[in-house]
């Protein structure tokens, strides 16, 4: 069955038509306009390999993110960064789009978890790079230029994670203060020892997500102050931050993301503003004026996305410097030289 | 060995105008004191760390801003001239052998930090800073910078970026991909580049993954803004004894399946510690057949914790004794073995070839029984450290350079260990790259398709082919002379797609 999935990958690959790769589809309202025919990723599924005492888990593309997250759960064990499912993730999608949960900021984003690749490149070509061991730097690192591609670079067939251990305690904390003192304090923290797993803070509420061995969250707790939010709701809160379920992302305004450093002050503008990654990470709802947006990003040293329901959906990712457009030309030429992977869907230029 | 020198070229006259040309184009860029061109000046730099290689370079430059380093680049892409970049020169893997028709482009003099924002937790230094000097810079606002290769207090942080270096600790705390945010480099065309920036993600593709570990393939680094992290409160560590290595090596399987990422957690032979603890005194046991370090770091809490924890799952798995050190000197004293292998192996052989593996940690038994193995093979000595935790080998092959092909052995007996690498799952390069040493046995880890892609990713910043030529990435041709197929455990990769 594997072999007849791939197969028919290449033989689809091959045919030179325009494919839009998909898996659970969880993700088809992300990037820019959807074009091509669909290339469901979903038959070829399954866990390759998983070696708890490894840390390490490599599945196929097509294996649904719930499973894996399963697996590693019945050895006390999970995806560190914490990834949105947004529905029926699957595997091969959340490394093409790249997010990362909550806890990004503390335990590190998805791409510092990838520990090798297995692609299909746009001839058809099965190309393995990296592998499932934490330290390797033979060749360069390309399992992780997958990460957050889009999928415009090759239809990932398998991928090597790290995987880490559950915490053994979580205690969540809550604390009113406006925005400004939030963000500071988020930053201070974080340059001290606490076990901050992630924060957040929304229209006058900050929440720390504490996460450790056991006497040191307590610790934290006693220093810390705060409300302590029972463990039922702090779940709910988190998982609705990270699936996008809380109020904040209701209705259909579009969604900005605004990646910034973590200290850029408060951006001022009118619109409703949830802030995550202990300031790293900003959203913002409404109709607010792209270009405008966008400076503002610009001027405090990061970026902005249109993350969300963009009606146009041609300008969602920050313009690139020529040099660096120069070096994606290069590398989309290389990997699918003719353009037969998700036209557009990062930038329109490829 | 190769040994060239600037007059002994098979060159002529034309040559040497040439050379006469680009060192006056180069002048004319750099202050006086910024370009080397006598034999004299130009031997130290003819080897890095592994000086088993050497060559002398046409000329070393060394620019003092990034200005001039732009000025530097644009006469070489002008001139199609080679260029080696070179940081503290303490690679191990001949990273940074000049280029006998190339010059060496030292970032020995940007050396400033540039900023700390210590509310950010962030480092803006110049590539030539050295590793240690950033957490010093730091260590007044309670921070550090995680990445610790054992060189740390000479080298450079523009050659951790080149080399994706790691160090004891990166289990928990990553190398130095998970530890830099941004690095702005110049193409060899002369153009600036950068890649992140001071959030948590940029835009387009993750080239600052392809820029670290790129072994100066890609782009010169001139600033890097690295990530601090608060300095752990304290630490302990455990000094564990197994009668057998593979009981060793189920204990450091044991410790992480118990849900705990050690701080450190490294793995000695008894070679080794036979080897250290005459310089050392750090009460080794000797008749243990394997060692192991493991550490907990953090709030004194974590620490109990932590240390409880893995004591009893160690003493579960067959330690034959057990000791946790008490005070901050004792956690020294039980390191300081580890960290004299190197300079041990040093004072029981006249020269010793570090090897850089990584293997999956299940088959560390495996691989040092065949490293016995191949002692007997070669006739030569090997002792063994090991990053346990993340399955990173370090074997020392003990040889002597003056005795006749006792180097050659010594080269024959490292790639042995490769290969095994390659066959237990791993790799051949865990944290020192593969520069010019390893550029065979990348053959074996990467088939034709994959070494094709690394060229065309080269090419894609460097069109020109003028970075670091000759290293990292061997060429096809090279490995259909030696005979070298990917061959995984026996089987074609994919076997079932070769009727296509």
């Amino acid at each position: 069955m594997h072999m007849d999935a791939l197969d028919q990958f290449r033989a689809r690959i091959l045919a030179r038509q325009a494919l839009r790769i998909r898996g659970g589809g969880s993700k088809d309202f992300y990037g820019g306009p959807l074009s091509g025919q669909i290339l469901d990723t979903r038959g070829y599924s399954g866990i390759v390999h998983y070696e708890p005492t490894e840390l390490v888990m490599t599945a196929r593309c097509g294996t649904p993110l719930s499973a894996l997250e399963s697996a590693l759960a019945e050895h006390r064990q999970h995806l560190a960064f914490d990834p949105p499912h947004f529905g029926h993730a699957t595997l091969g999608g959340m490394v093409a789009a790249g997010l990362s949960g909550p806890t990004r900021a503390a335990l590190g984003s998805l791409r510092d978890h990838v520990l090798g690749v297995r692609i299909m490149d746009g001839e058809g070509r099965v190309l393995k790079f990296g592998g499932e061991v934490m330290k390797n730097v033979a060749g360069f690192d390309v399992s992780r230029l997958m990460v957050g591609a889009l999928g415009t670079l090759g239809l990932i067939l398998e991928v090597s994670l790290k995987v880490m251990p559950i915490p053994l305690t979580e205690v969540s904390l809550r604390f009113a203060m406006p925005q400004e003192e939030a963000l500071t304090r988020m930053n201070r923290w974080a340059g001290e020892p606490w076990p901050v797993a992630a924060s957040a803070w929304e229209n006058g509420v900050m929440t720390i997500r504490l996460a450790g061995a056991g006497a040191a969250v307590e610790m934290a707790c006693l220093k810390l102050g705060g409300e302590r939010l029972d463990p039922f709701s702090a779940r709910q809160f988190w998982q609705g931050l990270r699936e996008h379920t809380l109020d904040f992302f209701a209705g259909h305004q579009p969604i900005w993301r605004l990646s910034l450093p973590s200290i850029a002050p408060s951006v001022g503008l009118p619109e409703p503003m949830l802030i995550e990654w202990g300031g790293s990470q900003r959203w913002l709802q409404g109709d607010a004026d792209p270009i405008l947006i966008r400076d503002l990003a610009r001027q405090y040293g990061g970026h902005a996305t249109l993350f969300r329901g963009s009606v146009s959906r041609h300008d969602v990712f920050t313009p690139l410097t020529t040099p660096l457009m120069q070096i994606h030309h290069r590398l989309k030429q290389r990997f699918d030289p003719h353009q037969i992977f998700n036209r557009g869907r990062l930038y329109p230029e490829f | 060995m190769i040994q060239t020198t600037p007059s002994g070229k098979p060159s002529a006259d034309n040559a040497n105008h040439s050379r006469a040309r680009l060192i006056q184009a180069l002048a004319e860029t750099l202050p006086a004191t910024g370009v080397l061109t006598s034999e004299e000046e130009l031997r130290p730099y003819e080897c890095d760390a592994l000086s088993a290689y050497r060559r002398l370079p046409l000329a070393v430059v060394l620019p003092e801003n990034e200005a001039q380093v732009i000025a530097v680049l644009k006469v070489c892409h002008a001139t199609k001239t080679p260029v080696v970049p070179r940081g503290a020169g303490t690679g191990l893997s001949a990273g940074a052998l000049p280029h006998p028709e190339g010059i060496v482009l030292s970032l020995a003099r940007l050396n400033r930090i540039l900023a700390i924002d210590p509310l950010a937790r962030t480092a803006v230094v110049q590539p030539g800073v050295r590793n240690l000097a950033v957490s010093e810079a730091s260590a007044q606002h309670g921070l550090y910078y995680a990445p610790d290769p054992s060189s740390q207090i000479a080298c450079s942080i523009g050659g951790n970026v080149a080399e994706n270096s790691g160090g004891v600790h990166c289990l928990k705390y990553g190398l130095t991909l998970h530890n830099v945010l941004r690095v702005r480099a110049i193409t060899l065309s002369g153009e600036i580049v950068e890649f992140g920036n001071h959030a948590l993600d940029a835009p387009g593709f993750d080239l600052l993954s392809l820029m670290i570990g790129s072994e100066g393939l890609l782009a010169i680094v001139t600033e890097v803004t690295l990530k601090l992290l608060p300095k752990p409160q304290m630490a302990r560590v455990i000094l564990a004894s197994f009668a057998d290595v593979q009981a060793a090596g189920e204990a450091v399987a044991a410790v992480i399946g118990s849900g705990i990422i050690p701080a450190g957690l490294e793995l000695m032979d008894q070679a080794t510690t036979r080897a250290v603890e005459p310089f050392v005194n750090a009460g080794y046991d000797l008749n243990a057949a394997a060692i192991l370090l493991c550490e907990s770091d953090g709030t004194p809490e974590t620490v109990e914790e932590e240390i409880a924890r893995m004591t009893g799952v160690l003493e579960n798995h067959g330690a034959m004794a057990v000791r946790v050190s008490c005070s901050e000197a004792e956690r020294q004293l039980f390191w300081a073995g580890r960290k004299a292998a190197f300079p041990a192996a040093g004072r029981i052989s006249p020269d010793y070839y570090c090897m850089d593996g990584t293997i999956p940690r299940q088959h560390v038994a495996t691989m040092l029984s065949d490293i016995a193995g191949m002692e007997r093979q070669f006739g030569l000595r090997c002792i063994n450290v090991f990053h346990a935790g993340d399955g990173n080998l370090h074997p020392l092959i003990l040889y002597d350079a003056s005795v006749a092909g006792e180097f050659e052995r010594t080269e024959a007996f490292g790639a042995a260990i490769l290969q095994r690498c390659i066959e237990l799952g791993g790799t051949i390069t865990g944290e020192h790259g593969v520069g010019f040493e390893k550029i065979d046995a990348m053959c074996g880890q990467f088939g034709p398709d994959e070494l094709n892609a690394f060229h065309a990713v080269k090419q894609a910043f460097d069109p020109d082919g003028l970075l670091n030529p000759g290293k990292a990435i061997p060429t096809l041709q090279r490995c259909a002379e030696l005979g070298r197929m990917h061959v995984h455990q026996g089987q074609q990769p994919f076997p079932e797609l070769e009727r296509f």
